[in-house]
């Protein structure tokens, strides 16, 4: 057997059904006398409802707020200073707040006759005033988005440290203004739900493409006022899900209720334009830095206001404090500096809720801080990379308390920077920048900085004040009679890799052939709590509980095994699945053979646990392992089209303990294409009246395999010292840093035309339309 | 979401299909390669009661060689087309556009004269043709029509169809050895729309000089006076102030438009005359 434990290139156990087509998704599964359920969803923006008026003759398929009695609404609590409640019904109660907000649900044998159903409801609203704008809704508290609040802001947050007196007098002082615009996540599945009433087992049983199957049952319960026993949630086959499907979502609720009231099965499936339109729930924020810096460009202080269009509901459980407290917490990013002062404003707008989309608010902090970082290179006359660099924490200061109190664990995240500098060429690249095109095209590079939280833990979410909050990760282990492996945990792998991943863990402990080990994920009825995936946990969390149950299996495999060898346990050793003796050795496989099938072997003191354990984890310090890295990027920016196409883009990064180099990369691969989405093509405008612009693909354009260059990765591994192995959590990371560098890379392109680019997507209409200004004067967008 | 409910037939020929569509009326409507109409059915935009399949009607099918121009099926896909590149000499043109529609996925069931019908302003097809020149054969009820490509669009997705009529073929004439071709578009991605698109056509042994600009608000421009211009100057003619003058004869276009437009424009009449 060759190594399959940490580190090793295993190839993923998950990817022959995938590969094959024979993954099981909701949108695979048919049960017996199953119904499809369509939602009708508000048309407008902002409008009370005045009347519901169900088809006659079909008024039994069409289900309302008022259909639902008992049910409560969604409540996500916080007890930070200032938030305030949004009551979110599952099914609009009294008013709509955006387009694609769910008023009714309507069922039938297919989707297209719910459909059909949905288009005959008759529905009369009165239109309010939209809010469209979060600057202005911030401002104006005439219209109110909850008419209980006194405004319009969901949550402000404010933090100061040392900033006056860091700031004062400082010779350089660069002011910078970046905004990103609206996104949906879309993953290649959209949400998708399946519920059914077990009589045997007395039980409501869920199928949901979710992240955080026992969270989403603690919300089920709550809503719905079911004992949790009573629901299992079974997370199948997920095709992405990105922070999309970490929460518990208004449908969820409805299909449970149908299914909990009519005992029968009920499915409903996200179509594309309601993705498009009931999801564009991520990414905007508009930022307003001032940085002061000494003359050679090191940063003194940083004065910051953050305006986040949270949207129209407070996301449970994590509410739209955690976009908010991520942003006021991590915009200081990779740097050492003492001065800092940062006033962030969450405001509710009449669009969908804001949600956690993979890298959370550090896509737009690290926008900002790595936008200004080149604007102080610029104006101090050195390179973007050289100020960078002597910005970073160094690696002498680690571990590193930083100006917001995050708790830097270990990097040497100069290196990082250095080494991506020399991987991209980048004195190759000035000399050609230098040379000029033959096609005319204008030459950049860019570079981006960030280190990304990861696998924080209680005293992290605890401090947002949440309701629930994630603490111990469980795993359940058991040996089978067999010798192989069954490992239960409460996060789920939707892309991740961790059927394999964790199956490492345990070989490394146990020494189990992986092709032995069954890892079984997203279960409520099979597998312990967990709050789940989401944060770049569950390496580290799921993976530090697998190692820790493994582990507690080895004084058990010790005792059967010395007895079965007829040798005193204290002159036995274990060596990763063997049982030595001073004359012979035992595998798990002939213990277990003991356990199970001829018992009369087993000494008579054996431990009454058996082949099987269950045990938490935690790291020892759970602030969080930060992973870190230094993207860089290489473009030819067209400016006759306002075409920007990436020529090289290469990523130095540090998740520490490499589990599998291969699912790293590919997590890291993904990521990034959804950052060059963001930075290039990914949005979702909206009209005066709140109406979404982008409702198909051809409106809302995502990177394809022919937008994504060939990525080039390389990695430094300093293990954190907090985590089991050293791992850091890594999901996030990919999607983080491309529209900084891609933006930085551009606007180094543009230098010499005085055109500074700073919103996203860099369509080719924002990039003309910022050389056209330029050319008449007013340069900067 | 999912299609409202419909009829379909698949007619053995052609008369069975026009019967059908007369016999529909404005509730009937030919189905192809279903690439775009399909999105609209799903969208519940179109709503036809009955979808006539003409996709495989003999009479709509295969290429010819008709001496002076070839004939294309209506129904002949971007695919074929594609893959006919080196055997439709004068009609280069041809297979280039098509390797450049959408993705291969499109291609394989898209068809010519289903995006014609479709007449989407950024649609490759109604630029491509009006500027060769092709015949657009029209059947209906009461018979064969000719119609040239540069009068067939009448606005964005509106044609000169009648509701009963169905496109057969397209005669696109031969252009000589002689023949300097350029078409160009500016994709945000690969696969999709352009943003602009133009196409020139100059064939002196023939006289032909024949300049279009596409992805405009409706039906396909055309710059008469550009294409006189560089017809007689050549590369010369073909410059940014001659583009962007040209372009300046289209209404309502913003800077930035204008800026984007002119430079394909350009990079078309510069495929024509190369340096």
């Amino acid at each position: 057997m060759t190594a399959q434990g940490i580190g090793a290139r295993v190839p993923r156990k998950e990817d022959a059904r995938h590969l094959h087509g024979r993954g099981n998704f909701v949108s695979d599964m048919i049960l017996p006398g199953q119904q499809e359920v369509a939602f009708l969803r508000s048309p407008v923006a902002h409008g009370r409802i005045r009347r519901i008026g169900k088809p006659e003759g079909l008024e039994h398929a069409v289900f309302t707020w008022a259909d639902l009695p008992g049910v409560k609404p969604i409540v996500a609590q916080s007890t930070l200073p200032g938030y305030r409640l949004s009551a979110q019904h599952p099914l609009a109660h009294q008013k709509v707040r955006f387009v694609g907000d769910p008023i009714a649900m309507v069922v039938a044998a297919s989707r297209a006759e719910a459909e059909d159903i949905a288009e005959q409801i008759e529905l009369e609203i009165e239109d309010l005033p939209p809010l469209v704008d979060a600057q202005k809704a911030r401002a104006d508290a005439s219209v109110r988005l909850h008419e209980e609040w006194p405004d319009n802001l969901f949550i402000g947050m404010s933090y100061e440290s040392d900033f006056e007196a860091r700031s004062r007098g400082a010779p350089v002082v660069v002011r910078q203004e970046v905004s990103l615009s609206r996104q949906a996540m879309v993953p290649m599945e959209g949400k998708a739900i399946l519920a059914h009433w077990d009589e045997r087992v007395d039980q409501l049983i869920v199928y949901s493409s979710t992240q955080t199957p026992h969270m989403i049952r603690v919300g089920l319960a709550e809503t719905l006022g079911l004992e949790d026993a009573r629901i299992r949630v079974i997370s199948p086959d997920v095709g992405g899900a990105f922070g999309y499907k970490c929460i518990l979502q208004p449908e969820e609720i409805c299909l449970s209720w149908l299914a909990q009231k009519f005992r029968r099965p009920f499915r409903y499936v996200e179509d594309r334009r309601e993705h498009l339109v009931a999801g564009a729930n991520s990414r905007q924020h508009r930022y307003r830095l001032t940085a002061y810096a000494d003359e050679k460009g090191r940063l003194l202080a940083l004065d910051a206001e953050i305006v986040i269009d949270g949207g129209a509901y407070s996301m449970w459980p994590y509410t739209v404090g955690l976009e908010t407290g991520q942003a006021t917490g991590n915009l200081p990013g990779p740097y050492d500096f003492r001065g800092y002062r940062c006033k962030t404003a969450c405001v509710a707008t009449n669009k969908p809720g804001f949600l956690p989309y993979r890298g959370v608010a550090r896509t737009g902090v690290c926008f900002a801080m790595e936008l200004t970082m080149d604007a102080i290179a610029r104006k101090v006359g050195r390179e973007p990379w050289e100020v960078r660099h002597d910005n970073l924490v160094p690696v002498e200061a680690m571990p590193y308390d930083n100006v917001a109190k995050k708790h830097y664990d270990s990097g040497d995240y100069r290196k990082a920077l250095l080494q991506v500098r020399e991987k991209i060429g980048l004195e190759a690249w000035r000399e050609r920048q230098r040379r000029g095109e033959p096609d005319g095209r204008l030459i950049g590079v860019g570079f981006a900085s960030y280190c990304e939280q990861s696998a924080h833990g209680t005293s992290v979410f605890a401090a947002w004040g949440l309701s629930l909050v994630p603490g111990y990760d469980q795993a359940t282990v058991r040996i089978t009679p067999g010798g192989g492996l069954e490992v239960r945990v409460g996060v789920h792998s939707h892309g991740q890799g961790m059927e394999t991943t964790l199956a490492q863990v345990a070989n490394e402990v146990l020494g189990i052939d992986v092709a032995d080990i069954k890892v079984v994920l997203g279960d409520t009825g099979l597998t312990p709590y967990s709050t789940g995936t989401y944060a770049s946990r569950s390496m580290v969390m799921a993976g530090g509980a697998v190692a820790r149950a493994c582990e507690a299996l080895v004084p058990r495999l010790l005792t059967i095994g010395a007895h079965l060898m007829q040798c005193a346990a204290n002159t036995a050793r274990y060596e990763r699945g063997r049982i030595v003796g001073p004359q012979s050795e035992v595998s798990i496989k002939d213990v277990a053979e003991a356990w199970y099938r001829l018992p009369y072997r087993l000494p008579p003191d054996v431990d009454l646990g058996g082949l099987e354990a269950t045990m938490a984890y935690r790291p020892k310090v759970d602030t969080g392992a930060f992973s870190y890295a230094s993207h860089a990027a290489a473009v030819a920016v067209d400016t006759e089209l306002g075409h920007v196409e990436i020529l090289d883009y290469v990523i130095v990064e540090d998740c520490g303990t490499l589990v599998n180099p291969m699912v790293v990369d590919g997590q890291m691969l993904g990521g990034a294409a959804q950052g060059i989405g963001t930075a290039l093509y990914e949005e979702s405008p909206y009209d005066a009246n709140g109406q979404p612009l982008a409702s198909t693909f051809a409106d809302y354009l995502l990177p394809g395999a022919t937008e994504v260059p060939a990525l080039r990765i390389f990695h430094i591994e300093t293990p954190s010292p907090y985590t089991a192995f050293g791992m850091k959590g890594m999901g996030e990371g990919g999607a983080i840093a491309p529209p900084a560098a891609i933006f930085n890379a551009v606007n180094d392109a543009l230098r010499g035309l005085g055109v500074e680019v700073t919103e996203t997507p860099l369509t080719p209409r924002r990039l003309l339309d910022a050389l056209a200004r330029a050319k008449s004067g007013a340069g900067k967008t | 979401m999912k299609a409202a409910a419909f009829d379909y037939v698949r007619p053995p020929d052609l008369g069975a299909a026009l019967r059908h569509l007369a016999e529909g009326g404005g509730d009937a409507k030919p189905l192809a390669g279903g690439q775009s109409l399909g999105p609209m059915l799903n969208l519940r935009l179109a709503r036809p009661k009955l979808l006539v399949d003409v996709s495989r009607l003999r009479e709509l099918r295969g290429i010819a060689d008709g001496g002076d121009h070839w004939r294309i099926g209506a129904a002949v896909t971007h695919a074929e087309l594609e893959d006919a590149a080196g055997k439709l000499e004068g009609a280069e043109l041809l297979p280039q556009v098509a390797s450049g529609i959408a993705y291969r996925s499109v291609r394989n069931r898209g068809t010519i004269g289903g995006s014609l019908a479709h007449a989407d302003p950024a649609g490759d097809w109604p630029l491509a043709l009006a500027a060769l020149d092709a015949t657009v054969l029209v059947a209906g009820a009461k018979g064969e029509r000719k119609l040239p490509a540069d009068q067939f669009m009448k606005a964005a997705f509106t044609t000169a169809l009648a509701e009963s009529e169905a496109i057969v073929a397209l005669l696109v004439p031969k252009l000589s050895r002689a023949r300097r071709l350029g078409y160009y578009k500016f994709c945000r991605k690969t696969g999709e729309f352009p943003e602009a698109s133009a196409c020139a056509i100059f064939d002196p042994e023939r006289r032909i000089a024949r300049v279009f600009l596409g992805a405009a608000q409706g039906a396909p421009i055309p710059l008469p006076a550009v294409a006189r211009a560089v017809a007689e100057g050549g590369r010369a003619a073909a410059t940014r102030e001659a583009a962007l003058a040209a372009v300046g004869a289209v209404p309502n276009l913003e800077e930035s438009e204008r800026r984007m437009r002119a430079a394909v424009l350009l990079r078309a009449l510069q495929q024509a005359y190369p340096a």
